[in-house]
């Protein structure tokens, strides 16, 4: 059996750690309650950008644009988007997963894809596994605002509007609750599947259809990156508060069984103490 | 007065949400002012200042690009990034316009060359509807 001191010093050690868990744990819960009110802001825009573009698609069938049309997949670009940091369970091992098994399943070699990272994690797994990584965005704040994330979503916008690549996948947790977020991968572009949400008023364009489009869609386009990246942030934050909570609970655990432990080898002492007292004073007599 | 709802909307949350009687802005075929009871249109917006008339002021807003809705009961502006006038960070503005220059001087590809004209339209945009000069 361990000695009381060994014991008392794994218990010290362990209360240590469980401390520091439980406060990560806290600055979590905090991040995620503001990250649920970036998203939260982040709605009006998105359904009023959606509306529009549903009307103006529906409105009139004759308009078209190249990022409404599907064509034949030559390459294809994911946009993988992982934390800076781990300790937060399986939030960034799902989606490496997620993706490199899609990869595997649909291209045979790795010029038929390229990857856009955001996080650190995502960026140095994937590119350990030697694809192409051809943009990356690391050390986002954990309140990104659309400026941070703007040049990589052009980008990835942009480089599919000269053709370099001909369709954009993303890659991300979705925040269903507190306990539970998903791997979602969405099509970014080509737009194919805009529905009208709600009532859609017939606009006047000015100048034209096709004018309004060449601005909206690629706004269009980057707000979706965006949405799906305050998605992402507020599922990690909560990842990241589930696996503290966790390690929290099980350092309870763990101090509970040491302290008994720790309780018997004192009594054990004692009880030792007292016999070899009893057995002295018996031998004297 | 008649009034018309106005609000601008930009990804990092709503910036503006009131009532005024006249909204005017750049859009990319030129100024237009609108009136309540306007016919439902969609324009792209240009770099510039989105004045909003109500009773006897004006306020300004900067919008850096972006779309304008318009409803007969409701103007929606949807821009990337937009600020009213005394949320502007004028000092910030001023080094982005500086930074941008600086960029201009030195001969770079044509896409850093656009780049760095948009970033420069931005900040004096920004500057001007901060000092109220439109």
């Amino acid at each position: 059996m361990a000695s009381l001191r060994d014991i008392k010093s794994k218990i010290t050690s362990t209360k240590k750690t469980s401390q520091i868990t439980k406060a990560m744990q806290m600055v979590s819960a905090a991040k995620l309650n503001r990250a649920e009110m970036n998203a939260k802001g982040f709605v009006p825009y998105m359904d009023k950008i959606q509306d529009v573009v549903a009307s103006i698609a529906s409105g009139s069938a004759d308009v078209s644009h190249p990022m409404m049309q599907t064509r034949p997949v030559k390459k294809t670009a994911y946009l993988v988007i992982t934390a800076d940091r781990g300790l937060a369970g399986a939030y960034n091992s799902n989606i490496v997963r997620a993706v490199m098994y899609q990869i595997n399943k649909r291209h045979a070699s790795n010029d038929e894809f390229v990857i856009f990272a955001v996080g650190r994690v995502g960026r140095d797994l994937l590119a350990k596994r030697g694809y192409t990584i051809i943009d990356s965005s690391i050390g986002l704040p954990d309140q990104p605002s659309f400026a941070d994330i703007k040049d990589i979503a052009q980008k990835a916008v942009g480089m599919f509007a000269d053709g370099e690549y001909d369709e954009i996948f993303m890659y991300y947790n979705h925040y269903v609750s507190a306990i539970s977020q998903e791997v979602t991968e969405k099509k970014v572009l080509p737009l194919t599947d805009i529905r009208p949400t709600g009532s859609t008023a017939a606009y006047e364009f000015d100048p034209s259809a096709e004018a309004i489009l060449e601005v909206l869609l690629p706004q269009y386009a980057e707000s979706l990156i965006y949405g799906a990246l305050l998605d992402g942030k507020a599922s990690e934050h909560a990842a990241r508060m589930t696996a503290m909570k966790s390690a929290t609970d099980n350092a309870a655990d763990m101090i509970r069984n040491l302290e008994l432990s720790y309780n018997r080898a004192r009594q054990a002492a004692i009880t030792q103490e007292i016999t070899e007292i009893v057995g002295g004073a018996a031998a004297l007599e | 007065m008649k009034t018309i709802t106005v609000s601008i909307v930009t990804p990092d949350g709503p910036v503006y949400d009131s009532d005024v009687n006249m909204v005017i802005a750049v859009t990319a075929t030129g100024e237009m002012g609108i009136l309540p009871g306007h016919i439902p249109t969609v324009a792209p917006l240009q770099i510039g200042a989105v004045r909003l008339k109500k009773d006897n002021s004006t306020e300004l807003a900067a919008v850096n690009g972006g779309f304008l809705e318009i409803r007969p009961e409701k103007v929606t502006i949807l821009a990337q990034s937009a600020e009213l006038a005394e949320d502007i960070n004028v000092a910030r503005a001023k080094e982005a316009a500086k930074r941008a220059e600086a960029r201009l001087e030195q001969k770079q590809s044509d896409t850093d060359f656009k780049r760095a004209e948009l970033a420069l339209q931005r900040a004096v945009n920004r500057i001007r509807v901060y000092e109220g000069k439109i």
